[in-house]
């Protein structure tokens, strides 16, 4: 390879046009005549419905159209399941998926009753108020443990109770392994429901074009093939009649994945009906209560631990909150039971999860998708085994970790993609050896930490490790296309949300076609484009979308390569490809341009030779075997005030390993956010309902995002553990930020508090949570 | 998060204002800085009849010395005040209160006259007013008046300012040299309302002891409140550790009535008013001089 484009920390191509305003975004299309769409969404969180009064509204000048459940007729469906459960003998799994209007019942508050369209969003707000739907209230079911007792309520009337899901998965034998443990530690962990919180909330434009028979439709999806072919089959469409778009997204994080929200289903239809353009943008309320959620978990684990400190088993049984409807199925719950092991050497393993249904928003995947919580239970019984037999985090995990010669390594489990728990490759020790340099922890623990402690100040210091499965099937593809300019164009069918698509992908390329990144153009998440593929999720993009540009590019170098050697007279073996030319090696003189090339290889006259294609392209398709596993450790120290209970984060490290390095800057970019994220989700962001059902923070000013004021600067570096399951080597990154931050502030909290100071069982924290805490516990002390 | 529908009118003079006001009727609203009024407009939890827009009002935004006091117009800008070398010498107090209040960019719309006429017990301005023992000029169609901080706040974003009047400029008195001062505040993040917020001011006479203390507290009642009991304690005594966390817990015992919300709950709130007071009258101490 004669230029690395491969591995350089350049700049992102996309940024130009987001910075100064130009990039596409869903609310950015106007179209003429289009009409503004909004919702009557619930406010009751549980409840029969008995009818909707609409016809104020249908009065009300402005309105063009208001429709209920009814009004849908044979196209009221409730959604797909999008993943039966996985193969996993004994699994229990009662589905229910979310409806497009309520119909009969109401099940959280925000789930849409009708649809208005108007002139005006204005108009279309107006009338919402218009609307008065008769709904005799249930009780509301809140508390996952209550979900389940006997004589509860049921969210879904059809079902026995509110059980959506049982499984239970092991290795093993954890009984036996108990009887041999020095030390048995057992708690009970609570981890709290949050959302993503995207930048941009969700919206859908749908445009029906009854000349040309086609619906162009945009929408802020990460998957926007998944969605024009299930919206062609619900409408009677071939998919080749439906368009839609994925344009610039702000921030996807899981949510825009979930397939079909109501408003999806509901746009196109309306501008068939109409006849008309109908945009929907989702607002700040809306997005509250209309776009999913996650977590909210409790855990009751009890590891085994020898007195060295070795892991000999864990035994875990959680309850997991699906909300109203599990579209989704199992994978947020099998994320947590599969992530849990975590880069550790687990013997015996013994994890049950049951899936209840609640009077809430809908949980589906969000950055992490479940990993965290899996994390949490582990680190933290880690550290809890450690203190009791007096070893320190460090070496907890030094002591555990699986080793290089493990791999692979096959848990014998079933993860969400169906494929048994294999961890491709791994190298654990180094990243733990540099983040234990990076933060000085034994210069901490030596002289910082007694020295502030001295001088009043509270000091604390955690470290804490993790794996992520990634890169997960089915398939992507990418087209690359030499243009008759001598530029190329690279198109694959995932959406991007902000990841630096357009700039890797480039790069990847270039690589192997010796061009500058810069002049590589690539399309994303448009289907009149390119229509195969899966979309963005679980860390997937740059391992399996990258891959398939990796494959296409060969090809089109191939092609290259053949035709310069031809026309060069010259071995193919003997030809480099640089500066967008292909040149005999170290003779600029004999020399093509591939611009010259590719309109040299669609010749208007002639014979093309069978066998050959036309034209410098070439689309190729990338499906891995299963997952690869990349692993990190972060640690962070922080200041704990004693009186307030306030948290400042004074230094915080990352040592990530996701394989070979596409760009270092994008990849940090991705770790940065990610750990901003997790610093939300560990300590300010909680969703909190009351015992009706009410969501209690429903804006901003309640729903606590750290800003750039509560997010420290934060250290990365890097461990190469090349994947052993894609050509380039590469490893998921997208999530890896946000998965250990919470036990991290947990286990630096707690020390922060010190000897005598409550143990840190749950997340999210706050100064007010860790008051409250630190007091119980001193009464108990004196108790005692 | 469309607002509901709404007249609007955007009136060149003060006179014009009070016309309007004085037609109204109640379901009135004067468009200030807009950063509350406009969310809760959005959020439909304010459905004013009329939107009567300030922000082309001339000889509202003003700050000028007059007889011992500070005299700032209603319409002047918080970052304004935050940067007025005027603010930070005569009511440092109020200097280092400013930052506290949001994030910059909400300080370049929001005035200092519109967060005293909102009276949001949560917001930093009005306590800090009280405590400084500043005026309210009222101005209708019927005439002017003046009210003193102590009677201006009246509940939850209530004040003494009836509906066909606007808040015209509020006077405050300079701090002494030599005084001592400080503001101190817990929020969840920065730039949050706060979950507690303690403004102190007190003289020391030529002896040493306090004089003149005067509390402010935010976010611990229904409204901006002193606490008397615990300045009283002050008054007469010379600092110490010991008398700052005495009069600071009779404060967080007796003087304030807060309420539980997602972030501080009432038992927190004691806590957290003990501990800021403390720190504030230390801080302060450490400022004066006799």
């Amino acid at each position: 390879m004669e230029t690395r484009y491969f591995g350089r920390g350049m700049r992102r191509n996309e940024d130009r046009r987001l910075l100064t305003g130009k990039a596409l975004f869903v609310d950015d299309v106007q179209l003429p005549g289009m009409l503004h769409v909004a919702f009557k969404r619930s406010d009751v969180a549980h409840g029969y419905l008995r009818g909707v009064d609409v016809s104020a509204a249908r009065e009300r000048p402005g309105v063009v159209a208001v429709y209920t459940a009814e009004d849908l007729g044979e196209y009221w469906q409730p959604g797909p399941l999008l993943l039966p459960p996985p193969p996993i003998p004994g699994t229990v799994f009662h589905p229910r998926t979310q409806v497009p209007l309520a119909k009969g019942k109401v099940r959280h508050v925000g789930e849409p009753i009708a649809v208005i369209v108007a002139e005006s969003r204005y108009i279309a707000e107006d009338a919402a108020d218009d609307i008065w739907p008769d709904i005799d209230s249930l009780p509301a079911v809140i508390g996952l443990e209550e979900a389940l007792l006997p004589g509860t309520v049921k969210v879904h009337d059809d079902l026995e109770s509110n059980l959506a899901a049982s499984v239970r998965q092991g290795k093993g034998d954890y009984a036996a392994a108990r009887q041999e443990a020095d030390l048995l530690l057992e708690r009970r962990f609570y981890y709290d429901h949050g959302i993503a919180a995207s930048m941009e909330n969700r919206g859908v434009v749908a445009s029906w074009d009854d000349r040309a028979q086609q619906l162009e439709i945009w929408d802020t999806t990460q998957a926007p093939i998944a969605i024009r072919n299930g919206l062609a089959g619900m409408l009677g469409l071939a998919e080749s009649q439906v368009r839609v778009v994925a344009p610039f997204i702000g921030g996807g994080f899981g949510p825009k994945i979930m397939m079909f929200y109501p408003e999806e289903v509901l746009l196109p239809w309306i501008s068939m009906r109409l006849g008309k353009p109908v945009k929907w943008i989702e607002d700040r309320a809306e997005n509250f209560v209309a776009t999913t959620h996650e977590r909210d978990q409790i855990h009751w684990a009890e590891i085994a631990l020898r007195r060295d400190g070795k892991l000999i088993g864990i035994r875990d049984k959680f309850i997991h909150d699906a909300g109203a409807y599990n579209p989704y199925g199992l994978t947020v719950p099998i994320n947590s039971q599969c992530t849990l092991l975590g880069p550790y050497d687990v013997p015996n393993y013994d994890s049950r999860f049951e899936v209840v249904y609640t009077n809430k928003t809908l949980v589906t995947p969000y950055r992490g998708a479940g990993r965290q919580h899996g994390v949490f239970v582990m680190e933290r019984l880690l550290d809890l085994g450690g203190r009791a037999l007096g070893i320190d985090p460090v070496e907890m995990r030094r002591r555990n970790f699986l080793q290089p010669e493990d791999f692979p390594h096959n848990h014998g489990l079933i993860y969400q993609d169906f494929s048994e728990l294999v961890y491709d490759s791994g190298n654990y020790e180094p990243a733990l050896d540099k983040a234990v340099a990076m933060i000085g922890w034994r210069q901490f623990k030596e002289e910082k930490q007694p020295r502030a402690r001295a001088e009043g100040k509270s000091l604390g210091i955690g470290l804490v490790s993790y794996v992520e499965g990634t890169g997960i099937g089915p398939y992507e593809g990418a087209r690359v296309t030499v243009e008759p300019t001598g530029t190329v164009s690279v198109a694959t069918g995932i959406g991007t949300q902000g990841q630096g698509h357009y700039t890797v992908f480039a790069q990847v390329v270039a690589e192997q076609l010796g061009i500058d990144p810069t002049k590589i153009t690539v399309v994303t998440g448009d289907t009149k484009v390119f229509h195969w593929g899966a979309g963005t999720f679980a860390s997937r993009g740059a391992v399996v979308a990258g891959n398939a540009c990796h494959a296409a590019a060969v090809k089109v170098r191939g092609k290259i390569l053949k035709m310069a050697a031809d026309r060069l007279e010259a071995a193919e073996e003997d030809l480099e490809l640089v500066g967008g030319k292909v040149q005999v090696r170290g003779v600029p003189a004999k020399s093509l341009d591939l611009g010259q090339l590719a309109r040299e290889a669609n010749p208007m006259r002639g014979a093309v030779t069978p066998g050959t294609e036309p034209g410098l392209e070439a689309t190729c398709y990338f499906g891995p075997e299963y997952g690869t596993t990349a692993s990190g450790v972060h640690a962070m120290v922080v200041e704990l005030d004693r009186e307030t209970f306030d948290v400042k984060i004074l230094k915080y490290v990352v040592v990530h390993d996701c394989g070979t390095v596409i760009n270092p800057l994008v990849l940090e970019g991705q770790i940065v956010g990610g750990v901003a994220q997790g610093i939300g989700n560990a300590f300010y962001e909680k969703i909190v309902y009351d015992s009706e059902g009410q969501l209690l923070t429903g804006s901003f000013a309640d729903y606590l995002l750290p800003t750039a004021a509560e997010v420290p600067r934060i250290e990365t570096d890097h461990v190469v553990t090349p994947s052993p399951l894609n050509p380039l080597g590469i490893k998921g990154a997208g999530e890896a930020g946000a998965i250990p931050v919470g036990p991290l502030f947990a286990q630096a909290v707690e020390d922060a508090l010190g000897v005598g100071g409550p143990e840190i069982l749950e997340i999210p924290l706050s100064p007010h949570r860790l008051w409250e805490l630190t007091a119980a516990e001193e009464a108990a002390e004196e108790v005692r | 998060m469309k607002p509901a529908a709404f007249d609007y009118q955007a009136p060149s003079d003060l006179g014009e204002v009070l016309e309007l006001l004085a037609e109204g009727g109640d379901d009135v609203k004067l468009l200030a800085g807009g950063q509350s009024l406009v969310p809760a407009m959005n959020f439909r939890l304010a459905r004013p009849s009329l939107l009567i827009d300030l922000n082309g009002v001339p000889d509202l935004s003003y700050l000028h010395e007059e007889s011992g006091e500070l005299v700032i117009g209603a319409m002047t800008r918080q970052r304004q005040v935050e940067r007025s070398p005027l603010v930070e010498k005569r009511l440092p107090l109020v200097h280092e209160t400013m930052p506290w209040i949001a994030h910059q960019q909400i300080r370049n719309r929001g005035t200092f006259g519109g967060s005293l006429a909102h009276a949001d017990p949560a917001a930093e301005l009005p306590s800090v007013v009280l405590a400084l023992e500043g005026r309210f000029h009222l101005r209708s169609r019927n005439g002017d008046r003046w009210v003193a901080a102590d009677d201006f706040f009246q509940g939850l974003f209530e004040t003494a300012r009836q509906p066909d009047e606007i808040l015209v400029e509020v006077a405050i008195p300079f701090q002494k040299p030599g005084s001592g001062w400080a503001f101190e505040e817990m929020a969840r993040r920065a730039g949050d309302f706060a979950m507690v917020g303690v403004g102190v001011s007190f003289e020391l006479a030529a002896g040493g002891a306090i004089e003149k203390a005067r509390i402010g507290l935010v976010s611990v009642a229904d409204k901006p409140i002193l606490a008397p009991r615990a300045a009283a304690m002050l008054i007469g005594e010379k600092p110490s550790d010991a008398l700052f966390r005495a009069a600071a817990a009779t404060c967080a015992q007796e003087e304030i009535d807060p309420t539980d919300d997602l972030h501080a709950t009432i038992d927190y709130r004691r806590h957290l008013t003990a501990v800021l007071l403390r720190r504030a009258l230390e801080r302060a101490a450490a400022r004066a001089t006799a």
